[in-house]
C-alpha cells in the first residue's frame, strides 16, 4: 500500500483520482475549475474597481481555500511522499529535448521541472524571465478568454458533454502543438 | 470550519497532480510530442469516469449537501472565444509546462520560480478584463 502511494501513480489511478476530486466538489455544491481563482485574485487586487472584476469574491473564497490546499499537497508530496527519483519520460522525448538543450530530469534539482527554465539562476536572466512571464500571461489571458482551463473544460466540461468545452480543448491542443513543434525550435 | 473540506480536497488534488507527474513540464512535453500514453491515459480516464458519473447523477437526480440538484453550469454558445482563448492558453501551457493547478502545486513542491509564471497568469487574466470588449467572442 505505502509502496503504491510513494511511487509515481499509474495513469488509471491518477485519472480516477481527478474524477473523484470533481465529484467531491460537485457534492459540496461547487464545481471543479482552478482558473476562476485567477479572476478572484484580480478582484481582490483591484478592489473591484474594474467592471469585469466587480463581483462578490467572498463567494469564491472556497476555491481559494482549495487552491491553498493544492499548494499544501505539493509540499506534502515533495516532503513526505517523495519516491526520490526523477520523472521518467520516454527515450524519444529525452532525445528531442536534448536537441533543444534540455538535460534529462535529475534529482540534483527538483526532478520534475527543468533547471533550464526553473532554476533561479536561469529564471532571473532576461531571457528566462521573459519566457516564464510569457507562459503565465498566455495561460492567464487564454483561460479567461476561453472561460476555463484544463479542469473546467477538459475535465468538467467534457464530462458533461458540453460542445464549447470541446472547442476549448481543441484550442488547448492546437496552441500546445504550435508551441512545441514550431516555436520551441525558434526559442530554444 | 465549513471551508476545511475544501482544504482537504485541495490537498488531495495537489498530491495527485504531483504523484501522477501531470504537473511536470517533462510530461507535458511528452504529451505534445505524442511520445507516451501517460497523460492521455490520465485525462481519458478522468473524462470517461466523469461522464459516467455525471450521467448517473443526472439520471438519479442526485443532490448536493445543500439539497440542490447537482449540475455543471452550461457554457455560453460560441466558437471563437473557446477556440481562440483555448489556443492562447495552449501556447502558454506548452511553454511553461503548467496550467493553473499544476503551477501552484509546483510552488508547494518547492519549484519557487513558478511564482513568476503564476503571478503573470494573474496579470494575464487582468489583461483579459481590460481588453475583452475588443476581442471576438
Amino acid at each position: 500500500m505505502w509502496e503504491f502511494i510513494i511511487n509515481p501513480w499509474p495513469w488509471w489511478f491518477s485519472g480516477a483520482a481527478i474524477a473523484f476530486t470533481m465529484f467531491a466538489l460537485l457534492l459540496f455544491g461547487r464545481s471543479f475549475g482552478l482558473s476562476s481563482n485567477l479572476r478572484t485574485l484580480c478582484a481582490i487586487a483591484t478592489n473591484r474597481r474594474s467592471k469585469f472584476f466587480d463581483f462578490d469574491w467572498k463567494k469564491e473564497s472556497w476555491n481559494l481555500v482549495f487552491l491553498a490546499g493544492a499548494v499544501i499537497g505539493g509540499f506534502l508530496t515533495s516532503t513526505y511522499l517523495n519516491s526520490g527519483e526523477a520523472v521518467q519520460i520516454s527515450q524519444a522525448t529525452l532525445q528531442d529535448l536534448a536537441e533543444l538543450g534540455f538535460g534529462a530530469p535529475s534529482t540534483s534539482s527538483s526532478g520534475v521541472q527543468p533547471d533550464e527554465l526553473f532554476s533561479w539562476q536561469n529564471a532571473l536572466t532576461l531571457r528566462g524571465f521573459l519566457i516564464l512571464a510569457s507562459a503565465g500571461l498566455l495561460v492567464g489571458l487564454g483561460t479567461r478568454y476561453a472561460g476555463g482551463c484544463t479542469s473546467g473544460h477538459a475535465i468538467s466540461g467534457l464530462s458533461d458533454l458540453q460542445i464549447p468545452s470541446l472547442f476549448a480543448v481543441v484550442g488547448f491542443f492546437a496552441g500546445g502543438l504550435v508551441m512545441t513543434h514550431f516555436i520551441y525550435p525558434l526559442i530554444f | 470550519m465549513r471551508l476545511i473540506k475544501y482544504l482537504l480536497v485541495g490537498a488531495f488534488f495537489g498530491i495527485l497532480m504531483a504523484k501522477s507527474e501531470a504537473f511536470s513540464w517533462y510530461r507535458i512535453q511528452e504529451m505534445f510530442r505524442f511520445q507516451a500514453f501517460h497523460m492521455y491515459g490520465i485525462i481519458g480516464t478522468a473524462v470517461v469516469l466523469g461522464a459516467l458519473g455525471i450521467f448517473v447523477i443526472k439520471k438519479f437526480k442526485v443532490r448536493d449537501i445543500n439539497g440542490e440538484l447537482i449540475a455543471i453550469a452550461p457554457k455560453d454558445r460560441s466558437f471563437y472565444r473557446y477556440f481562440l482563448g483555448g489556443t492562447i492558453f495552449g501556447l502558454g501551457w506548452a511553454l511553461g509546462g503548467a496550467c493553473p493547478g499544476p503551477m501552484v502545486v509546483s510552488i508547494g513542491y518547492g519549484v519557487l520560480p513558478m511564482l513568476i509564471v503564476f503571478f503573470f497568469a494573474i496579470v494575464g487574466t487582468y489583461l483579459y478584463g481590460q481588453i475583452r470588449e475588443r476581442l471576438p467572442h
